[in-house]
């Protein structure tokens, strides 16, 4: 099933998903500016605004450098896989009633499998880098994303068991009477934290733990390679936001304001809130993020399926 | 946990917080008088120069930005023919101001030096030399010491007295 206008849905699901991306340089410089006490970029154009078009002239006419000793092929490849994977899964996000580029049936398969295959964009970028900072990096991200995508999936399931599909546009109007963040808190505040990680943002960013790793996997990219994991991030982020808005929240449900208005104003919420968390959390060490993803996340996660699935059968 | 989430509210009430950033081209931060920025020579208060060219700052000067020339003019004070400062590397630290004997080298709050052209930070005599007396007002060198220039003889310099005859110094 598709959108009455599929190609016009993809051209503006991609503008604005990457013009949003952009635009969240500026918005998370100046957040955290406003969180640290200070200002943050307010020079170039109204409130900075202008500081987005600075930065994209500035990435796009640096050197493109590939390093000697890098894989090249691999190399070039991989900052692509991130864009299309995110990008992808996009896809199947229902912005409002009929707004929405391809109407899955399996929406939530989809985004899982490929939030699966955006882990090979990092691995394979740190492993063409040819730098062992990098590897070190890839490999944090590959142990990183294969646990926590797993309580991640799981901690979904509680939503699909309550509205009986796997289908985005389904879920969203199972939540008509009652948004699934009240009945499915602990599933909400699971996937919170996987999005997060899946994400690779603060605290758990340690792939690219600029402290210990240089910049992780991406040390050796410059130019608009760089800047394709860069967007790839902040779409990553937005793409969980938008997923949490969704699921959790009621996707475009909302009195008054028209449906788009309430997607944008929770999606834009859930960045901010992203970006709080970059302001006031710490880096966990790794084997505190692999025992909190194992020992406290997992268990956590089938103990919410299994309650979830024992009331949904009893209430039948 | 609950120290994870009290954290995160925080940092969210720094929203409310006021910012402590000056933001510098249109707001100035003050300065105190005796901060140590672009470096002067100062005159005394008659408008001589108070510079007697001793060289003690360009020895005391950590990274050798300052080079100056000796010269005496006709009525014998000491005076710098040429007087440079590299302020590209001066590091500001006033040693050359604690060296001076004269007052006449001193550190001044104004900081906007900066220049697109490296050969731009060098200034000459003529860029350093102020008209007035500095931190210093009323302090004449040639008026208090007992040095004999041309115009002040021995033993006429302030609160000196005059100079003992030797040949009536009789046992």
């Amino acid at each position: 099933m598709t959108s009455p206008h599929p190609i016009a849905s993809i051209i503006g699901v991609l503008i604005v998903a990457l013009s949003l991306s952009a635009f969240l340089i500026w918005v998370e410089r100046r957040l955290l500016a406003l969180w640290q006490d200070r200002y943050g970029p307010n020079r170039v154009g109204p409130f900075g605004l202008l500081q987005v078009v600075a930065d994209m002239i500035k990435i796009f006419t640096k050197e493109d450098w590939i390093p000697p000793f890098a894989d090249k092929p691999v190399f070039v490849i991989a900052p692509a896989i991130i864009m299309v994977t995110v990008l992808m899964s996009f896809a199947i996000i229902p912005v409002a009633p009929g707004i929405v580029v391809s109407d899955l049936n399996i929406g939530l398969l989809f985004v899982l499998g490929m939030s699966s295959l955006g882990v090979y964009s990092i691995v394979l970028a740190g492993w063409a880098s040819g730098n062992k900072y990098s590897l070190l990096g890839g490999l944090r991200a590959a142990a990183q994303m294969i646990s926590y995508e797993v309580f991640m999936g799981l901690s979904l399931m509680g939503v699909v068991l309550l509205a009986g599909t796997f289908n985005l546009t389904g879920i969203v109007k199972a939540q008509q009477n009652l948004w699934f963040v009240i009945p499915q808190f602990l599933g909400f505040v699971l996937f919170l934290i996987a999005g997060v990680a899946e994400a690779r943002r603060l605290p758990f960013d340690l792939p690219e733990a600029e402290a210990e790793l240089v910049a992780g996997f991406h040390s050796e990219y410059s130019g608009m390679k760089f800047g394709m994991f860069f967007v790839g991030e902040y779409l990553g982020i937005t793409l969980i936001s938008s997923m949490i808005a969704v699921l959790f929240l009621g996707g475009w449900m909302g009195p008054w304001l028209p449906p788009v208005v309430w997607f944008l104003v929770k999606v834009f919420a859930f960045l901010c809130f992203f970006i709080l968390l970059r302001a006031s959390l710490p880096r966990l060490r790794f084997d505190q993020l692999m025992s909190l993803g194992w020992k406290v996340m997992f268990p956590l996660a089938l103990a919410n399926l299994l309650v979830t699935g024992a009331v949904v059968v009893a209430m039948k | 946990m609950l120290s994870v989430i009290r954290t995160i509210w925080n940092v969210f009430l720094h929203t409310f917080h006021r910012r402590v950033t000056i933001q510098y081209p249109d707001k100035k931060s003050y300065m105190p008088p005796r901060s140590r920025h672009r470096i002067i020579l100062s005159r005394d208060p008659d408008g001589g120069e108070r510079c007697v060219a001793c060289h003690l700052c360009s020895a005391v000067c950590p990274v050798d930005c300052i080079a100056l020339q000796a010269k005496e003019d006709e009525n014998g004070r000491r005076y710098p023919e040429f007087f440079r400062i590299n302020f590209s590397r001066c590091i500001f630290c006033g040693f050359c101001e604690d060296a001076c004997p004269t007052y006449a080298i001193q550190l001044t709050p104004d900081f906007e030096m900066a220049e697109y052209n490296r050969q731009n930070l060098v200034y000459e005599k003529e860029d350093l030399l102020i008209d007035g007396p500095g931190k210093y007002p009323g302090y004449n060198f040639w008026r208090v010491s007992g040095v004999q220039i041309g115009g002040k003889d021995k033993g006429e310099a302030e609160n000196e007295a005059p100079p003992t005859d030797v040949h009536r110094l009789m046992p």
